[in-house]
């Protein structure tokens, strides 16, 4: 794979350190406008959840959880609505122009969680959660980052999937039979918006912990001193 | 090979890769109080001619066995103001309206006396919960052709005895799994649940199967698209 490595001299100290360019322009893009728009999508989505807050029967009504109308979009459900038919297309436009650029520039070799790549699952929880040692690795993500990037992708696909499945239960019926009928695919949508969180947190956290020049990354797509050798 | 540069270029590279990410502040339009109205507006208006154009006026919505009703005791009653506007069934007629041959007041009789049709079809609230209901009537394309409306026209456009009022794009209504119901569980319809008259459209979501109809016109202009579309729910809302 391609990596740019560049070798910057500074202008004053003399000292050379070096900088990777690890997130192609729409990768970043993306990134960005799919960090708006889940956001969207998510707080729209709990304040629809809210107007039927259960996946049983409408008569008795049980219900599930009590969200807070503060921690929602929309204000009511005529209103999530407008966001969440709105932003879904932005999502999933997004979504698609993501696939379809990693697929065809073959970035995807970047994020894409293979076979190869499960051996090194383990050592990698290991120093992340068990204070194991610090595996080396020669890619700019590694096994478990690849693992985790991949199942976020797999969960917005199936987002959008599950979503189709609820709003068009007739012409998108198919859909709804492969999920087991439109009231579990609404519980399916619930449930991946859940996973979807998860990861974003741990994502959180790991930005949070590998500090700002990580950061500035994915908006300038220059990485600066890589803590891996791509050469 | 190594490309070299200095920590000056470096950064001047690193601006232009970060102002290239500009496009993305335009997402902040949707903050604007102004803006943010009309931007939902169109998001909705584009959600609605996508809905037009996935809907299919051969594809037939899913049915179900008797044995997978949803027990009529158990179907929800949703009204946004009375159960019961009180309709007095003796005088009770529909007055049909706009681009028809036969206009005038069609009594209850008029309307069974065309073919029946029942289905067990899933009813899907707005707010998201289902149940699978036995629905019985007319089918209104059959009344529409027995009215000799025209079905160039855009819209089929009812009023309620409870002041709702809705509309339907013609392609839908002219499917043949949209009734103008009278029956639901081979009962004749209960005043809770719109009695006498109401529509049945396996291919849309609740708020848009009218009860207590009283008015039907037939029209390419709208001046109201319906109760709750007219407080910002989708106007089409197909399934």
């Amino acid at each position: 794979m391609a990596t740019r490595t560049i070798a910057i001299e500074n202008v004053k100290t003399r000292e050379v350190s070096a900088a990777v360019y690890e997130h192609p322009f729409l990768v970043r893009l993306c990134h960005w406008v799919n960090a708006v728009s889940l956001f969207v999508m998510v707080g729209s989505g709990l304040q629809i959840f809210r107007a039927f807050p259960s996946f049983g029967a409408k008569i008795p009504q049980k219900d599930l959880l009590d969200w807070p109308k503060s921690l929602a979009i929309g204000g009511w459900l005529g209103g999530a609505l407008q966001w969440h038919l709105t932003f879904m297309w932005i999502y999933m436009g997004t979504g698609l122009l993501y696939l379809g650029y990693q697929l065809f520039s073959g970035n995807y070799k970047q994020v894409l969680f293979v076979r190869r790549d499960l051996p090194g699952v383990w050592p990698m929880v290991r120093h992340y959660f068990f204070f194991g040692p610090k595996p080396q690795t020669k890619e700019a993500y590694n096994p478990l980052q690849k693992h985790a990037y991949t199942s976020a992708i797999v969960l917005g696909v199936l987002s959008v999937l599950t979503g189709i499945a609820i709003w068009k239960p007739v012409q998108f019926s198919w859909l709804g039979w492969m999920m087991g009928g439109f009231h579990l695919a609404r519980l399916w949508h619930f449930l991946i918006m859940w996973a979807m969180l998860a990861f974003v947190f741990g994502h959180l956290v790991m930005v949070v912990l590998h500090g700002w020049d990580n950061f500035v990354s994915m908006l300038t797509g220059w990485k600066k001193d890589p803590e891996y050798d791509s050469e | 090979m190594k490309l070299r540069t200095d920590s000056r270029k470096f950064r001047a590279m690193s601006r232009r890769e970060l102002l290239k990410l500009t496009p993305v502040l335009a997402l902040g339009a949707f903050a604007i109080p102004k803006l943010q109205g009309p931007l939902l507006k169109a998001g909705l208006g584009f959600s609605d001619w996508a809905s037009k154009e996935l809907f299919r006026s051969g594809h037939l919505a899913m049915t179900f066995a008797d044995s997978e009703l949803t027990p009529f005791n158990k179907f929800p009653i949703n009204d946004y103001d009375v159960d019961d506007p009180e309709v007095d069934f003796d005088r009770w007629t529909l007055t049909v309206t706009g681009a028809v041959q036969k206009p005038g007041d069609y009594k209850l009789a008029q309307i069974q006396s065309l073919p029946r049709f029942r289905q067990n079809t899933r009813h899907v609230c707005v707010e998201g919960w289902d149940v699978i209901g036995r629905f019985g009537g007319a089918r209104l394309s059959d009344f529409l052709q027995a009215i000799g409306a025209d079905l160039s026209a855009r819209f089929v456009y009812v009023e309620c005895a409870d002041d709702y009022y809705e509309s339907l794009d013609m392609a839908t209504a002219l499917h043949p799994q949209t009734l103008l119901c009278y029956e639901m569980y081979d009962q004749p319809l209960t005043r809770e649940h719109g009695a006498p008259l109401r529509l049945n459209i396996a291919t849309k979501v609740g708020y848009k199967q009218a009860k207590y109809l009283t008015d039907l016109k037939v029209t390419s202009v709208l001046e109201k698209v319906g109760y709750w579309e007219d407080q910002g729910y989708s106007g089409f809302y197909g399934l």
